[in-house]
């Protein structure tokens, strides 16, 4: 980029380079307007270039492994010098894994970075989806980017679980296995599909060379062509960017592209590959040489997938074997049903449409580029809580055994605890997290308008003790005030003023029980007369000469007099 | 982070310390106690079954009975052969403390000599298998490939796939089996203690047993790759690309937020 940038006190050679460029493709306006943009601070802001560069160290290292590994369900026995396999019969797949972790120079360093790369993209698109969410950063205009990102987390998903299932060791056919069996259980067509997937009956030869397209052609040329469409959108929307003085819904306040933000993304990136190489260079990651080549017979303890499916793998571990209905000579498995396609799609389906479902329950269609601060958004951060909460204890669920060893405790137990949790612990976690948001909020009015306590008491020549309160500085008491109150819609009432019925009633009474479940319990923000009251009030307690007359204007609603 | 360094050296030093002490340990007594072995194994003195007797009546017999017929609490040992006795006591889990799921083990309450006179004195009740000789449990002799072929088949499902340990139901478990001695693993699947099934001569020949010795004896040690996070498979992975990566990426990302504010 600096080569092409018209401004940038490059030598002369670059200078003309850019030039010629820019006489040919007038592409120094564009790179004018790019390196002027503005990106606004905040740690969290970075969490979705981690699952960026990530996604790049998953590229360049994926790119060496394909060199070297050989996609093929071919049977062959090694003869590599890893000798506890030595003689063993195994898939020319299985055998150029070992080949590239003993043999290839560098080779297990770069499956273990391509492995590490990938469990950390997952947490990063995870993490990166937490901040999005619980700011409500999906608000219009950014809905669709919010779509492309939840397509581009399965797409990880899918990533993950190809890659996986490649090196044909235990545990990918496990895993594949698994994958047979919800095929399977769908009614009706399952078992064509199952046949269809893997090329005839399970596991054949045809899924490795299959997987493998998918895992580095399909899939990775998906979420390239999506990343880009998500960040391009980014660009264009701008960036959000939280609430503070300054800060308008109309403006970003931030650093320019370039130089400032280029050389720190810049360098984050290495700072990514740095940590994602270290642990590959010091932590052992998916030992297949441990597991040995797929064989259907032998299961061994600890077998389970990648963490960012254990939720699955713990749906089924939870779930009672008894569930197997037969009607007449169709066997239907609600046993891998429900664990296996019900509960994901339960718990991730609603997060895909949350902007539109939030936006319908608000009625609001104006755009937002500030944040919300997570407590103003109780019903939100609660729902995403008991979410994640639900995410939690399936993943415990899918490490029972582990948990059972290391904490000396009955396998039968744990399972039985989680199975009551699996049902009861989203609801606390959503009450107790709406019961903290309505509290932190209390707490922010209370201090808006009384000041922080600053543990001085003072006791008046008429005997009273009062604790001295240190007004909050004007940018403290903006970002505690700023927000607008949301509140249930109101609809218009059933009959018009002659009585004649009015037609979409219905659904509007549908729509407001919705708004009510989302914001009937609330705490609105301090309103300016509220503020010029509390000031009064300290004005007479504490005399003449105490600070703070400065005018707020915040919580009418009224958005057109801030942009 | 520096506290994890720290636990992590830890972590690691004890095990090292421990294979080379059991190196030492291994050689030694492949040393002094092969030849005595081979020769005692088949016909123990009458000597040592009256001293096994009187050691088993002070120690054993509150809970399996006078003459290991057996009782309400602890099954008759009548014919479960010198390799049973030799494991369990010698492993540390007889005589047993505290009732749970299953025996654990403990630190050792008997010298070698003793646990082979407790071990005689049972034998002598009824036969059972035998103590190995040190020549059928030498790792050397065994073919580590085929071991692990049997290891995993018969035994990585309770197991762990290289003998990191695994859950059973109910609060029982597959221990880890790194530091169990040559012998022992061979009496081990011999004589099956309490949920571990029995893995007679027909099921797993006396060669293929020495060849499973040899793969568990190749586990556990340093493994290629670094850190092997206790070999426990993919859910220790994930927790530590979470704790590690991305801990440490959201600490840089906290750290370059700050700098620049
Ligand atoms: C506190 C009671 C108790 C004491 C003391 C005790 N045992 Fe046991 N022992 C048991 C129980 C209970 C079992 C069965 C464990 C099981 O299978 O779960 C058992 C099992 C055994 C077995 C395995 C039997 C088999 O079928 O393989 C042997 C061998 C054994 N004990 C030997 C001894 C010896 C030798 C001593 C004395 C040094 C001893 N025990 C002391 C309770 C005891
Ligand atoms: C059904 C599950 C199961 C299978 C299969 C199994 N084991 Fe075990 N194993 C156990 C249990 C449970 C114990 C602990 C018994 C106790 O504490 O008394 C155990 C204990 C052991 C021990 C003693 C470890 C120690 O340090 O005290 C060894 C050695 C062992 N097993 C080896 C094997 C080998 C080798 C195989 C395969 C040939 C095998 N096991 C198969 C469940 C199993
Ligand atoms: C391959 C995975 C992904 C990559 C590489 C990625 C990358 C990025 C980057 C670099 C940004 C700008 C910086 C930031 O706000 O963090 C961003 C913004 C955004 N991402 Fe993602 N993202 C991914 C997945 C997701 C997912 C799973 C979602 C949600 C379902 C999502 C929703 C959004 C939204 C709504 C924005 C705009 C945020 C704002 O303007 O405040 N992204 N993404």
């Amino acid at each position: 980029m600096s080569t092409t940038n018209p401004t940038a006190p490059t030598g002369k050679a670059a200078a003309a380079t850019a030039d010629w460029l820019d006489q040919r493709t007038g592409v120094g306006v564009a790179v004018k307007g790019l390196a002027r943009k503005l990106f606004p601070e905040h740690w969290s802001f970075m969490l979705g270039e981690i699952a960026l560069y990530s996604f790049i160290t998953l590229l360049i290292s994926g790119t060496f492994l394909t060199m070297f590994f050989v996609p093929s369900a071919d049977e062959v026995t090694y003869t590599g010098p890893w000798t506890a396999l030595q003689g063993t019969t195994m898939s020319a797949a299985f055998a150029s894994t070992l080949k590239l972790s003993f043999e290839v120079r560098g080779g297990l360093l770069m499956r273990q970075v391509h492995h590490w790369a990938a469990l950390i993209f997952l947490a990063a698109i995870v993490t990166h989806m937490m901040r999005v969410f619980f700011t409500g950063a999906f608000r219009k205009p950014r809905e669709i980017n919010w779509v492309i990102g939840f397509v581009l987390l399965t797409l990880g998903l899918a990533a993950g679980f190809s890659g996986y299932s490649l090196p044909d060791d235990v545990l990918s056919g496990n895993g594949l296995r698994i994958t047979d069996g919800l095929i399977r259980g769908i009614p009706i067509i399952g078992t064509y599909l199952s046949y269809f997937v893997f090329g005839g009956q399970f596991p054949g030869t045809a899924i490795i060379p299959r997987l493998f397209t998918v895992h580095v052609l399909l899939v990775p040329g998906l979420i390239l062509a999506l990343v880009g469409l998500h960040l391009a959108l980014v660009f264009l929307q701008k960036h959000t960017q939280f609430p503070g003085s300054g800060r308008t819904n109309g403006n970003v306040v931030g650093y320019p592209l370039f130089p400032v933000y280029t050389a720190k993304a810049g360098g984050f990136f290495f700072v990514v590959f740095g940590v994602i190489a270290l642990m590959a260079a010091t932590m052992q990651i998916n030992p297949v040489w441990n597991y040995g080549p797929y064989d259907p017979a032998p299961v061994s303890a600890g077998a389970q997938p990648d963490w960012y499916m254990l939720f699955l793998e713990g749906a089924l571990r939870l779930m009672p074997g008894q569930a197997e209905v037969v009607f007449g000579s169709y066997t239907v498995p609600f046993n891998v049903l429900i664990p296996g396609l019900v509960v994901p799609l339960l718990l991730l389906g609603p997060l895909a449409v949350y902007p539109f479902v939030e936006a319908y329950a608000t009625g609001d269609k104006r755009e937002h580029h500030l944040l919300d601060r997570p407590r103003n958004a109780p019903f939100r951060t609660a729902y995403g809580m008991s979410i994640l909460a639900e995410f939690f204890v399936l993943v415990l669920a899918g490490s029972n055994d582990l948990i059972a060893t290391h904490f000396h405790l009955s396998l039968n137990d744990i399972t039985w605890t989680l199975r009551f949790a699996f049902f009861i612990v989203p609801g606390i976690v959503f009450v107790l997290t709406r019961r903290v948001c309505l509290a932190l909020q209390r707490k922010d009015r209370e201090v808006v308008l009384h000041g922080h306590e600053s543990g001085r008491i003072v006791r008046f020549a008429s005997g009273e003790y009062v604790e001295v309160h240190t007004p909050l500085d004007e940018h403290e008491r903006w970002i505690r005030v700023q927000h607008e109150p949301v509140r249930p819609i109101r609809i218009a009432p059933a009959e018009d003023s002659r009585g004649v019925r009015r037609p979409h009633y219905r659904s509007d009474v549908r729509r407001q029980r919705l708004s009510r479940l989302f914001f009937e319990t609330r705490v609105e923000p301090v309103t300016p007369a509220e503020y010029a009251a509390a000031q009064e009030h300290r004005a007479i307690a504490t005399g003449p000469g105490d600070a703070g007359h400065e005018q707020i204007v915040a919580g009418t609603g009224d958005h057109a007099s801030r942009s | 982070m520096k506290s994890l360094a720290v636990r992590r050296h830890d972590r690691r030093a004890p095990i090292v310390l421990l294979a080379l002490a059991l190196v030492a340990t291994g050689g030694l007594y492949a040393v002094l106690a092969a030849p005595s072995r081979a020769d005692a194994a088949p016909l123990p003195g009458q000597a040592d079954t009256t001293t096994g007797q009187k050691l088993f009546e002070a120690n054993c017999a509150t809970c399996h009975g006078m003459g290991a017929v057996g009782t309400a609490i602890a099954p008759s040992l009548v014919g479960v052969g010198a390799a049973a006795v030799d494991f369990q006591v010698g492993t540390g889990r007889m005589p047993m403390t505290v009732s749970g799921p299953q025996a654990q083990a403990k630190p050792v309450q008997f010298t070698q000599t003793q646990i082979s006179q407790l071990a005689a004195y049972v034998a002598s009740l009824g036969p059972g298998p035998q103590i190995p000789t040190a020549d059928m449990v030498d790792p050397s002799k065994g073919d580590p490939a085929t071991g692990m072929a049997v290891f995993r088949t018969n035994c990585a499902m309770c197991h762990n796939a290289v003998g990191a340990g695994g859950s059973l139901t109910e609060g029982k478990f597959a221990p880890n089996l790194w530091h169990t001695t040559p012998t022992h693993i061979y009496e081990a699947m011999l004589t099956g203690p309490q949920s571990m099934p029995v893995f007679n001569d027909a099921n797993i020949t006396p060669q293929e047993k020495r060849d499973v010795i040899a793969f568990i004896k190749q586990q556990g040690g340093t493994q290629p790759g670094g850190l092997d996070l206790g070999a426990l498979g993919p859910v220790s992975e994930g927790l530590w690309a979470w704790v590690v990566g991305l801990g440490l990426l959201i600490g840089a990302a906290v750290w370059i937020g700050a700098k620049s504010s």
